[in-house]
């Protein structure tokens, strides 16, 4: 089993803690990760917003990059999965526009073909490697934690494209948690948008969203988060200090990114796996979890 | 952003709409079934961001965009503050893509000119450096710390070439100009 792994920029320039753990998990399980060495930014919705083709053109460059290592593209963040999905569909069923991106392409030395697929991590855990040979994997229940599943909305919608689970009553985050014995409890607004794509647009508006989750999350008296998308998680994190401050509210709930509560799960060291990168303290549960 | 709500006024004149505008949105991937929306506002009701502020009204902004009120619509800041979560598209019982049809609008902003300071400046980094963050220090400290190797380069050369080809280099300095004024 093995994938071309895209992390995306966002991952390895300020979140590594989140590609150290995957690739600690991953590592564990079994499944063979290839770096894309000269792929660039998946070229997201701001991108998008500004020029579609540029984005499509971008997308399937890293998209051939796969191609020509004949692999499918794996995914750790919910923009990157979005926009390399929407693009291979785009790019697969309209022939007019993959014609005209090919003659861009071509002036950088590269050709999209529509030969790879594009999976999410959480797919991979949950469809190849299979929830039975993670279990085998597992060494500390971490029975005693109720956790908020945050799936983001890129990784469940447009679920025409996606087809990732369902949109708006997703499971798949929820079972992989339980996987780890925890609580995956249920919330308010489960799937409502965080707010990320606001920042830098209205940051009053994005403080509001991130603050709305906070409020339903601590209200089903969960004792962290567990995030799939980036970007959630840092609305969520250093989000937190944010709304500290703007609402005066303070939540204290410790995020983590998915194969960080695996990877402790597994018995992984905490150092290892980054968790005192994040801004909010992360102790309280490793606490409850000793 | 200061100015974000859309200006109506109270009588349109034929004379001054643009019908050709929802056609032009049409021609956009993504806008193509403009002309399905029936009003319905399932799109407003479910929207996560219209809940928290009434300066984004979804349904709004397509009836306008229907009726040709073209300026209005592309120079509000209104457009761009959609927080592309697809709620919406996932519930129109017309199946338009609402989300995509709010990109194909911002394209054609964009085109004339309007676009928010935030993207331009992340469009900017991604053409020089091939990503849009830049690797800092920080970023290589904290990453060997994590015994992960350290980050190379983006090939930039690459996207720079993509982005004079399809013209997305001029816009960001047409955006900036723009900006300026």
């Amino acid at each position: 089993m093995n994938y071309a792994l895209f992390f995306g920029c966002v991952i390895p320039t300020r979140e590594p803690s989140y590609e150290a753990s995957l690739r600690a998990v991953f590592k564990e399980l079994g499944v063979d990760l290839i770096d894309l060495d000269k792929a660039t930014c998946c070229a997201p919705i701001p991108i998008e917003s500004l020029d579609f083709k540029t984005s499509l053109a971008i997308a399937a460059y890293n998209l051939s990059l796969a191609e020509e290592a004949n692999i499918n593209i794996m995914t750790i963040c919910n923009g990157c999965f979005q926009v390399l999905s929407k693009a291979n569909k785009t790019l697969k069923e309209n022939e007019t526009l993959r014609t005209d991106i090919n003659k861009i392409l071509a002036e950088v030395g590269r050709e999209y073909k529509g030969t790879v697929d594009v999976v999410d991590y959480l797919q991979v855990l949950h469809n190849d490697v299979t929830p039975e040979r993670i279990k085998e994997n597992i060494s500390k229940s971490l029975n005693k934690l109720r956790v908020a599943a945050f799936y983001g909305c890129h990784v469940l919608r447009p679920s025409s494209v996606l087809n990732f689970d369902n949109p708006e009553h997703p499971h798949i985050l929820d079972d992989l948690i339980e996987l780890t014995e925890a609580k995956s409890v249920q919330y308010m607004h489960k799937t409502k948008c965080c707010g990320g794509l606001l920042r830098g647009i209205s940051d009053d508006l994005a403080s509001k969203l991130a603050r709305n989750k906070l409020f339903n999350i601590s209200n089903s008296k969960a004792d962290c988060i567990v995030t799939v998308c980036p970007f959630c998680f840092l609305q969520l994190d250093v989000g937190q200090l944010d709304v500290r401050r703007r609402f005066n509210e303070t939540y204290n709930l410790p995020v983590f990114h998915y194969p960080e509560l695996l990877g402790l799960a597994m018995g992984i060291d905490p150092e290892k796996l980054g968790l005192k990168t994040h801004r909010i303290s992360t102790e309280s549960v490793l606490k409850k979890i000793e | 952003m200061a100015n974000t709500d859309i200006k109506i006024k109270e009588t349109l004149r034929s004379s001054e709409l643009e019908p050709n505008f929802a056609e032009e949105i049409t021609k956009h991937p993504g806008g193509e079934k403009l002309y399905l929306c029936y009003q319905c506002g399932s799109c407003a009701g479910g929207c996560p961001v219209g809940k928290i502020t009434n300066s984004y009204k979804p349904r709004q902004i397509i009836r306008m965009a229907l009726l040709g009120i073209k300026n209005e619509v592309l120079s509000s800041d209104s457009i761009w503050l959609c927080a592309s979560c697809y709620t919406c598209q996932e519930r129109c019982p017309q199946e338009v893509e609402i989300a995509d049809l709010m990109l194909a609008i911002r394209n054609i902003a964009a085109k004339e000119g309007h676009a928010p300071k935030a993207f331009v400046e992340q469009a900017t980094s991604l053409i020089e450096n091939g990503r849009i963050p830049k690797i800092t220090g920080l970023t290589q400290r904290r990453r060997t710390s994590l015994g992960l190797p350290e980050l190379s380069p983006a090939p930039a050369d690459v996207v720079k070439k993509i982005a004079a080809i399809t013209g997305f280099e001029q816009l960001m300095e047409k955006l900036k100009e723009e900006a300026k004024k």
